[in-house]
């Protein structure tokens, strides 16, 4: 009795929070579009009347533009997160063997962009990467170029706001784990023979493991639904399902649609989780 | 009384102390606004006002069909913004008898503004612009010698649009705003419905796509023009005046002009209306009097560079301003100028799919 006393809020948590937007979601994503406040019709009338319709789900499936958006947002959230693992490991690796004393303030760096907005930071990257930009500016200063280059509004610019913004998701689990891993194995290795680099194959890496996978799904999940990177800093065609989500939404008003959209998501990403749970 | 429950009742209270003074709910467009109109009318009526802003339609429409928004007084633009609160019953009748200053308003172009609001119900313009292109003229007579800056065609002829693409060109991301204007400029009917007029829009605008650095909301593209890193974009009238101020006081060489289509350019109202649901709609409306009296439309029109629908206030307006032909347009652009009406669904549908596809590129 007690335990569920205590369990209590965590579901009625979940409840009103997780399960309840979701299935409300689900419900709009049979919905079909009118004009009044809100923009929709329930797919249940009075009486419970079933007045929706399939048409929104399959159009998901049929039309390439939305399977592309999926599958571009898919791209885009796994080379975000592939990216802050390679500049995230070394990082976290340094910090948990630095000296006693320095690991807090090291610590702190990594945290240290939360304390500027997020739309600042991207605006900063904005000044940074146009045509009279800092970078571009820099260059033409140096005489390394003669014309400014095209920097914002491509591939890299987006990819470099994404690795910017989710680098310290993919640091703080990779440093627990890596914190916590006892280097007398390491020393044991090595002093049978072991090369570093089959030390570090070997013993560090899988015993990092559940960091690795910790720290790639912390940042792979938030990243597949990001709008605001690639609409700030991408070129006009990159149209991840976040930024047609948004579209749908407001550019045309299509409630059902974007509901369909943001389950077909949701259906997505459960499928890394369950995998993260079997795995752990 | 223990004093816990003396505490209690006095924050109990509170939120009705609160509700003494009257607050307004303002949602205009940034930028939009002399800061000093927003004092004086506190000072003058003791109404407190909440000031917010948005950058794009969508959000503010987004924002009023979830209900609810808390707002009092929105700047939706006339079309489509405008047109499809008015239709799907989001907007409240204004009271004309608590608007005296409503004889202020220029009978003509409130009849253009009736074509979305019959009888305007919903609506007073706040201000009002046509659709048009930024351009730095240096570069584009450098550039493009041989072209001449007064039609769309400097955008919308590929051999143009090729080598101006070298100092960057950028369109704003708004299909309701651009689309009639590229028809216009095709010679076909701005509002037309026929799939085959959106083919010939949709084979130019893809046609120039090659050379568009970029599509952006329209704050991006002002942006952009200020700090020279475009030579050539087509947005709003007032977002290009206000751009060009931008660069000049900026004093790095930047110049920054705008040129309304010869042919014919689109224009657009900002509408002053209250939400169905406003909570304080009597301070609306006792804001809406405010700015229509001549003054302080003149106050307003000098600071943002926009021209108001208050024929009373042109004179009071700074002379630099008022005399500006792209902050007034001239009486031949005004003549040819078209009003964008609402397309019907299939058409709609038809628009949006061309605007991704022109999006894209492909």
């Amino acid at each position: 009795m007690r335990r569920v006393l205590v369990l209590l809020p965590a579901w009625a948590w979940l409840l009103a929070f997780v399960a309840a937007p979701a299935v409300i979601l689900l419900g709009i994503a049979f919905g079909t579009g009118a004009e009044g406040v809100p923009p929709f019709r329930w797919p249940f009338g009075p009486g419970l009347a079933w007045q929706g319709s399939f048409g929104n789900l399959a159009t998901l499936i049929q039309d390439e533009f939305y399977r592309d958006s999926l599958w571009r947002a898919a791209l885009l959230a796994g080379s975000t997160a592939v990216l802050t693992l390679l500049l995230g490991f070394p990082m976290a690796f340094a910090i948990a063997r630095a000296r006693r004393g320095w690991r807090v303030p090291l610590l702190a760096l990594v945290l240290l962009p939360f304390w500027t907005g997020f739309l600042l930071r991207m605006g900063a990257f904005i000044g940074l990467l146009r045509d009279q930009g800092l970078v571009n500016a820099a260059l033409l200063g140096l005489g390394l170029i003669e014309e400014p280059l095209t920097l914002l509004y491509t591939e890299g610019a987006m990819l470099a706001g994404m690795v910017h913004a989710y680098l310290p998701f993919a640091v703080l689990p990779l440093y627990a784990t890596l914190s916590r891993l006892d280097p007398v194995l390491e020393q044991a290795a090595a002093d049978l023979g072991a090369t570093p680099a089959t030390v570090f194959w070997t013993v560090t890496l899988p015993l990092a493991l559940p960091g690795v996978v910790a720290a790639s799904l912390l940042v792979f999940i938030p990243a597949a639904g990001e709008f605001v990177i690639p609409e700030l800093l991408g070129p006009s065609d990159a149209l991840p399902v976040g930024r047609v989500l948004w579209q749908e939404f407001f550019s045309n008003r299509d409630w059902p649609m974007a509901a369909a959209l943001a389950v077909a998501l949701l259906a997505l990403l459960i499928v890394p989780i369950r995998l993260f749970q079997r795995a752990s | 009384m223990p004093r816990w429950i003396a505490a209690l009742v006095v924050m109990l209270l509170l939120p009705v102390v609160g509700q003494a003074q009257p607050v307004l709910n303002i949602y205009n467009w940034s930028d939009y606004i002399d800061p000093y109109v927003v004092q004086r009318f506190t000072a003058e009526t003791g109404i407190r006002v909440r000031y917010d802003v948005f950058d794009s339609l969508e959000t503010l429409e987004g924002k009023l069909s979830a209900g609810r928004s808390g707002y009092d007084l929105v700047v939706p633009t006339s079309e489509p913004t405008f047109a499809r609160l008015v239709r799907a019953g989001a907007l409240r009748p204004l009271d004309r008898a608590r608007i005296p200053n409503w004889a202020n308003l220029d009978p003509a172009l409130m009849a253009r503004a009736a074509a979305v609001d019959p009888g305007n119900r919903h609506g007073a313009i706040y201000l009002w612009g046509t659709v048009g292109m930024g351009i730095r003229p240096d570069r584009v007579r450098v550039l493009a010698p041989d072209a001449t800056m007064d039609g769309l065609a400097l955008l919308l002829d590929p051999r143009h649009a090729q080598r101006l693409s070298r100092c960057g060109i950028q369109v704003m991301d708004s299909a309701t705003d651009v689309i009639p204007s590229v028809l216009r400029h095709l010679g076909l009917d701005p509002n037309t419905d026929s799939a085959e007029d959106l083919r010939a829009a949709e084979r130019a605008l893809l046609a120039i796509r090659p050379f568009v650095r970029a599509i952006l909301p329209s704050g991006s593209v002002l942006d952009a023009l200020a700090t020279g890193d475009v030579c050539l974009a087509l947005t709003y009238s007032g977002d290009v005046i206000q751009a060009s101020a931008r660069a000049r006081e900026a004093g790095r060489g930047v110049e920054v002009a705008y040129v309304a289509p010869r042919a014919g350019a689109q224009l657009w109202f900002d509408m002053l209306a209250i939400p169905a649901d406003a909570p304080n709609p009597e301070a609306a409306e006792a804001f809406i009097d405010f700015v229509l009296r001549p003054p302080v439309m003149a106050t307003i029109t000098t600071h943002v560079r926009y021209p108001n629908a208050v024929p009373a206030a042109r004179a009071l307006v700074s002379e630099g301003v008022r005399n500006d032909p792209s902050v007034y347009p001239t009486e031949a652009t005004l003549a040819a100028s078209f009003v964008a009406t609402t397309p019907s669904q299939a058409t709609e549908r038809l628009r949006t799919r061309l605007w991704s596809r022109f999006k894209a590129g492909r």
